[in-house]
């Protein structure tokens, strides 16, 4: 594709993310979920993609955001939007700290020690939080109400959720295009060598989780006011729903990608927003299946299945014969 | 504060707590040793050791349902989740059973979630528990109260665990596994037929959990989500006590047990699975910690 059909293309992009919640507002929350569904997909994808950590425990700085936001506007009594954005700021930055803090124990774990270990800090999280009353123990918290008129509160968290999904494409983008995207893929594909090629694996894999941290408590924030209720179990610590959604959508799409999380989050929310309701309560049974299924019989997902057919469009000049040696190296160990 | 002073102050309700913690250990015991023999024969974490422990556990609930006595819904249980073990190992985890850990991992993570889901929908989230009929006994001047069934519990775990034992150690079946364990290819080329032995080990490993569900179900009480918990519990054990440990196991078992049951007493009821789940992280980054002394991980 040329330069100007690029430009076309990204012209109505633009239009159609920004037009979208005038055109059918009757789906503006859902859409709002989207973007937040892609902030989950994303931010899971650091760790569970390009770095080779599978987390099942990103869900804890998801849950963090939102009960620090809520707690800040509960307790500073400023007006809504100003509390807001300082709840969110601060959100973030006891985000990175824990992801700074957790990490420097947790990530010298590896591989399946880690994954499990943060399926506990998921859970932690949540069942600490249920017992703690400074934060409403068990019956939850209720962020303030937001001021302005009905239509508008919709409004402004999708365009909230929407700048931050951006943002972080584009972060992640500029990351992974850069030194910091090919030190974590190094770790990913083996972690020794990296480490003996003389990277500060360690100094690598904190601030990839702080990254991840840092967007998620964000999404929390904002998640936690655009729901309106935080449940320490199903909203804030929702391992069974954002927590196992994140995983799937990131594979999905095909970990290990930057667009892939994006598409994999879109197919599945369109999905589930669709078919999901005529399931009736069957839906978390079939999210298991579909789980076992992608793992099992796909687990490229789909942008590494278009990447394995077609290698060209994807712009790296592969050398049938070098990856046919490739590939007869691997096949006889 | 006070729970720890009382605690010394009463040695009574110290030694009850240790009764009650040691006595469910066992249990806890038994599923570690499960996962421990899958881990270590097909070089798979199983994330659906819990879901198991709780599918055995409703099938005592049914024979409960069924006016049958409970008790006879521990062999029933074992018998039915071998097969269930059986089946998903050939459904499932046959196809990720030779690839990278992850895909294993995230494969049975999906299984957890598919069984848990479809229990909850079968049978509701409601917490039950299948009555056996046993009643307490008290001691020291009706102090110190323990419950037949949780003896019982102890007791057959204690069976189930010796049966085990022998049967790897003496039975042909037993030898094969061993050996696959040690090496799975070497064990192929002697004429072993690995994949047999791996959909005997998964379905040993549910087996066993859906005996000790049955148990728990008895015991204690049983609701869909319980999975999880002795997931992680049972990955604790392992992790504490080292692949191919028994002794260790059996220890450690029995130790988690009782800290837990101190725990739940010392900071309240509903902090006590966050305990769990806390202990859980601060073990695994401690013992990784201390071999990071010598530029080593956890393995």
């Amino acid at each position: 594709m040329n330069r100007q059909g690029m430009l076309i293309l990204a012209v109505l992009g633009v239009g159609a993310v920004i037009g979208a919640p005038f055109a059918i507002p009757a789906f503006i929350t859902q859409l709002s979920f989207l973007w937040l569904m892609v902030l989950f997909a994303l931010t899971w994808d650091i760790m569970g993609g390009q770095m080779g950590y599978n987390s099942f425990g990103n869900i804890f700085f998801f849950g963090i955001g939102a009960y620090v936001c809520a707690v800040i506007q509960r307790d500073a009594g400023l007006d809504w939007h100003v509390a807001f954005f300082i709840g969110m700021a601060a959100a973030a930055a006891l985000g990175v700290i824990a992801a700074a803090i957790l990490g420097s124990g947790m990530l010298g774990l590896r591989g399946q020690y880690f994954a499990i270990a943060t399926l506990g800090l998921g859970i932690a999280g949540g069942e600490i939080a249920s017992g703690w009353d400074y934060i409403g123990a068990g019956s939850g918290l209720v962020p303030p109400l937001y001021p302005g008129a009905l239509g508008a509160r919709e409004m402004f968290f999708y365009f909230l959720f929407l700048v931050l999904a951006i943002i972080c494409f584009f972060t992640l983008r500029r990351l992974y295009s850069g030194r910091f995207g090919l030190a974590i893929n190094a770790i990913r594909d083996d972690e020794d060598k990296a480490e003996s090629m003389g990277l500060h694996t360690t100094r690598y894999k904190t601030i990839a989780w702080c990254v991840s941290a840092f967007f998620l408590a964000m999404a929390g924030a904002g998640a936690g006011n655009m729901i309106g209720f935080i449940d320490p179990r199903d909203v804030a610590f929702a391992g069974l729903t954002f927590g196992v959604w994140m995983v799937l959508m990131a594979i999905l799409g095909g970990k290990g990608t930057l667009w892939g999380p994006v598409l994999g989050a879109a197919i599945f929310h369109i999905t589930q927003e669709l078919f999901w309701t005529y399931l009736l309560g069957w839906q978390r049974v079939a999210l298991g299946l579909l789980i076992v299924v992608i793992v099992v019989f796909f687990p490229t997902g789909i942008l590494g299945w278009v990447r394995e057919h077609y290698p060209e469009k994807f712009g790296q000049a592969v050398d049938a014969e070098a990856q046919g040696a490739a590939m007869g190296e691997k096949a006889e160990p | 504060m006070d729970n720890v002073l009382i605690l010394f102050n009463q040695p009574v309700i110290f030694l009850q707590v240790v009764v009650d913690g040691i006595l469910f250990g066992s249990i806890l015991a038994l599923v570690a040793y499960g996962m421990a023999l899958v881990w270590g024969v097909m070089k798979v974490i199983n994330i659906a050791q819990g879901e198991f422990v709780m599918l055995g556990g409703y099938v005592a609930l049914k024979f409960a349902d069924a006016g049958l006595s409970p008790l006879w819904a521990v062999p029933a249980a074992t018998v039915i989740l071998f097969c269930v073990g059986w089946i998903l190992y050939w459904l499932v985890v046959h196809w990720v059973v030779d690839k990278d850990i992850f895909i294993s991992l995230l494969a049975t993570f999906g299984l957890s979630i598919f069984l848990q889901q479809i229990v909850n929908q079968i049978f509701s989230a409601d917490v039950r528990t299948a009555e056996s009929g046993l009643v307490s006994r008290s001691f020291l001047d009706d102090r110190l109260v323990v419950a037949e069934i949780k003896v019982l519990a102890f007791v057959l775990a204690a069976i189930v665990g010796g049966i085990l034992w022998v049967f790897l150690v003496r039975s042909r079946l037993g030898q094969a596994i061993r050996a696959t364990a040690q090496n799975s290819r070497a064990a192929r080329l002697m004429g072993i037929d690995t994949n047999h032995v791996y959909a005997m080990t998964f379905g040993l490993n549910a087996a066993i959990c859906g005996g000790a569900g049955a148990l728990v179900a008895m015991t204690w009480v049983i609701h869909p989500y319980l999975g999880l918990s002795y997931l992680v519990r049972s990955f604790m054990i392992v992790v504490v006590a080292g692949l191919g440990n028994l002794p260790g196991v059996i220890v450690a078992g029995l130790g988690l047990g009782a800290a837990e049951n101190f725990a739940g007493f010392v900071f309240g009821a509903e902090y006590q699975a966050a305990f769990i789940f806390s202990l859980l992280v601060v073990i695994l980054v401690w013992r990784n910690w201390r071999l990071g002394r010598q530029r080593r991980y956890l393995k």
